[in-house]
């Protein structure tokens, strides 16, 4: 038996929007099996990361909170992949934003006004998108690789948040711990659902994702970023400016991932503290990619996700599965996205030897 | 008064230069062959924890550095397979190796936190290991001069040898090399095992010589800064050399300032300095090669021999 890979005439709709559902299924089976094999609960495991968020009705409100960072992000990674700008430091963007937007917070403190708080979600944004600028311009002028620079700027990042943390925003009445004052109430998000932990940043990341659907679909700009990614030749044939591309796609990313920042300093964290970054922009790679790089595919990749987030704190807490687990099986489903995907182009036929080796 | 400064700084920079020595020539020998495999973090992380486990049960420590090979360059042939049987994109793969590599070895080492083991013994009689000043040359850890004869080994298989000519053909023009009858697909993978297994001892030099204990994400973006260099070097390995010791130079600093006392500048500002020097460095290099690339032409590229 050989397994033979026959190229489809065009690539398969059905796979498209079936792969990534396989992927789930068949990390929820590989996650079973493997973590049996290495001594824990494997089905409990699989049970509680993947199905217990999703029964427990009291859970909804924390997939809302983690997943509303993981689309904005998502949403602005996937602006960049589709034009083959390979912005992986996130994370880094949405530190800068987190802090631009607290350094308006700081600078209000004391302050009331409706005004705060916006004006904190426009630093956020302007913050990450300036972070972001930084690769693009290396990439446009010096043609330096946006893959390392965009990483080696979250290290940077990091430093910077540990910097300010330890020094000239550490809390004047807090102890001496490394952290901000926290937030004023003009300076959180307000909750949304009565009772709930939803807060305004939830709504929002829906609504961008959508009005990324129409800029994306609807829009020359949507139009110009598919066919640089696709088609770079092409591109410059038909006028379109291919720095230009870069500039919009790093600018839309770092722009929604400085917004994801400043929406958990102002949400969840209340704060800045040096524990902020946690993961959010690497694993929103995952989200992007999941969501077939279509903003409405990655509201539910990111649904997905958020659940192995929250799940895997159910399992931690109830089965004692270790925290890193939740990253082993996020790794697994894009592993499991990216084999499968071989079959969006190709369709697999099982032939003889004999008869594979008559058709060559 | 010198020696008693210089020879442990040099000795610093030699053992943060070595670890990203050794990554960096492996992934020069995958992107030779035309594949760029971004997940060396991930690899680095799972032979340090490999190295790490076996050499803390078995108690013998060069069984630590083939088992942490093993392990790497097997996870290395995962991506192999999606990347190369099944065409998955590079990048993408890449970092999805790195996230798995994160994950699963922080949850392999859990138990191995905050253990210890028996480091390396040296090459050298002691005489010459522990002289105050010969130390410099004579007191390292086996695998720095490992790193050091692999140097002359993969210069001398690029340039010199027939299947390093054959390897160097696949990934300058992968359909020329298919049409003479070679193995695209079989020289790729490899020569991605090879920079696995190479991952592998560079992740194991940190948690059985430099630390040497087992902590999550121990390598802390090393292996992003051994990708750079790749790139640096203009992809030979002789000027890998020469930039992965800058490199230590640069990383030293941190170290030396910090126990110096040296309070010119924030700590936070020194332990930035190796990525900021890396962006430096890489925007002087991407400046100055105007027109043709150094780069491997089929660099990042699926082969599709049909298509």
């Amino acid at each position: 038996m050989l397994i033979e890979l026959e190229k489809r005439k065009e690539p398969s709709k059905a796979m498209l929007y079936l792969t990534p559902v396989i992927a789930v299924v068949a990390t929820m089976l590989a996650g079973a099996i493997i973590f049996s094999l290495i001594g824990h609960d494997g089905f409990g495991a699989v049970r509680k990361i993947f199905l217990a968020p999703l029964l427990d009705t009291y859970k909804w409100q924390d997939l809302g909170v983690k997943a509303a960072p993981l689309i904005l992000i998502g949403v602005g990674l996937a602006i960049g992949f589709r034009a083959n700008v390979w912005n992986i430091g996130a994370e880094g963007q949405y530190i800068m934003g987190g802090l631009a937007g607290t350094g308006v917070a700081l600078a209000t403190w004391g302050m009331t006004g409706w005004w705060i708080l916006p004006l904190m979600c426009i630093a956020g944004i302007v913050g990450g998108a300036a972070y972001a600028g930084i690769p693009a311009f290396l990439k446009t002028r010096l043609n330096v690789n946006e893959i390392l620079s965009s990483l080696m700027l979250t290290y940077v990042a990091i430093q910077v948040l540990y910097y300010l943390m330890r020094g000239p925003w550490k809390d004047p009445d807090g102890f001496n711990f490394p952290q901000t004052r926290l937030f004023t109430d003009d300076q959180i998000l307000p909750t949304v659902i009565p009772s709930t932990v939803v807060h305004l940043g939830v709504p929002l990341a829906f609504v961008v994702a959508i009005a990324a659907w129409f800029v994306l679909s609807r829009s020359v700009f949507g139009f110009q970023i598919r066919v640089v990614g696709a088609a770079p030749a092409a591109a410059r044939y038909g006028g379109f400016n291919t720095n230009k591309t870069i500039w919009a796609a790093l600018l839309a990313g770092g722009g929604l991932a400085g917004f994801a920042g400043i929406l958990e300093a102002a949400g969840p964290f209340g704060q800045m503290v040096p524990q902020f970054p946690t993961g959010y922009g690497f694993t929103a790679i995952i989200v992007a990619f999941l969501g077939r790089l279509h903003p409405i595919g990655i509201v539910l990749a990111g649904i997905i996700l958020a659940v192995t987030y929250v799940g895997g704190e159910l399992a931690q807490s109830s089965i004692g599965l270790p925290a890193a687990a939740t990253g082993v099986f996020q790794a697994m489903m894009l592993f499991f996205l990216l084999a499968t995907d071989v079959l969006v182009k190709y369709r697999i036929r099982f032939a003889s030897a004999a008869k594979a080796g008559d058709a060559a | 008064m010198t020696e008693s400064l210089l020879i442990p700084i040099i000795m610093t920079i030699v053992g943060a230069a070595t670890p990203i020595l050794l990554a960096a020539l492996g992934e020069l020998v995958v992107e030779k062959s035309g594949v760029l495999n971004l997940g060396l973090e991930g690899m680095m992380l799972i032979g340090a924890v490999t190295g790490f486990a076996v050499t803390a049960t078995t108690g013998y420590a060069p069984l630590g550095v083939v088992a942490a090979m093993i392990a790497a360059a097997a996870s290395a042939g995962l991506f192999g397979f999606l990347t190369l049987t099944l065409t998955a994109n590079q990048v993408a793969t890449g970092l999805a190796l790195t996230i798995f590599g994160i994950g699963l070895s922080a949850l392999a080492g859990e138990n191995y936190v905050g253990q210890t083991v028996d480091v390396f013994g040296s090459v050298f009689p002691a005489a010459l290991a522990e002289h105050p000043v010969l130390r410099v040359i004579f007191g390292y850890s086996p695998l720095v001069y490992v790193s050091l004869l692999l140097v002359a080994a993969v210069s001398w298989f690029l340039r010199k040898s027939r299947a390093g000519l054959i390897l160097r053909a696949v990934g300058e023009s992968d359909l020329s090399a298919h049409s003479i009858g070679y193995s695209v697909i079989g020289v790729r993978y490899m020569a991605v095992l090879f920079g696995g297994a190479m991952a592998g001892i560079a992740g194991c030099f940190y948690s059985l010589v430099l630390t040497p204990m087992w902590a999550e994400q121990l390598t802390a973006g090393r292996g992003w800064i051994a990708l750079a260099l790749v790139v640096f070097a203009g992809w030979r390995p002789m000027r890998l050399l020469l930039g992965a010791y800058l490199f230590g130079a640069v990383m030293t600093l941190e170290l030396h300032a910090k126990a110096a006392g040296f309070s010119l500048v924030a700590p936070e500002f020194l332990a930035a300095m190796p990525y900021l020097a890396t962006i430096a460095v890489l925007a002087i290099i991407s400046a100055r090669k105007t027109g043709k690339s150094l780069a491997p032409a089929c660099l990042g590229k699926p082969f599709k021999p049909s298509s």
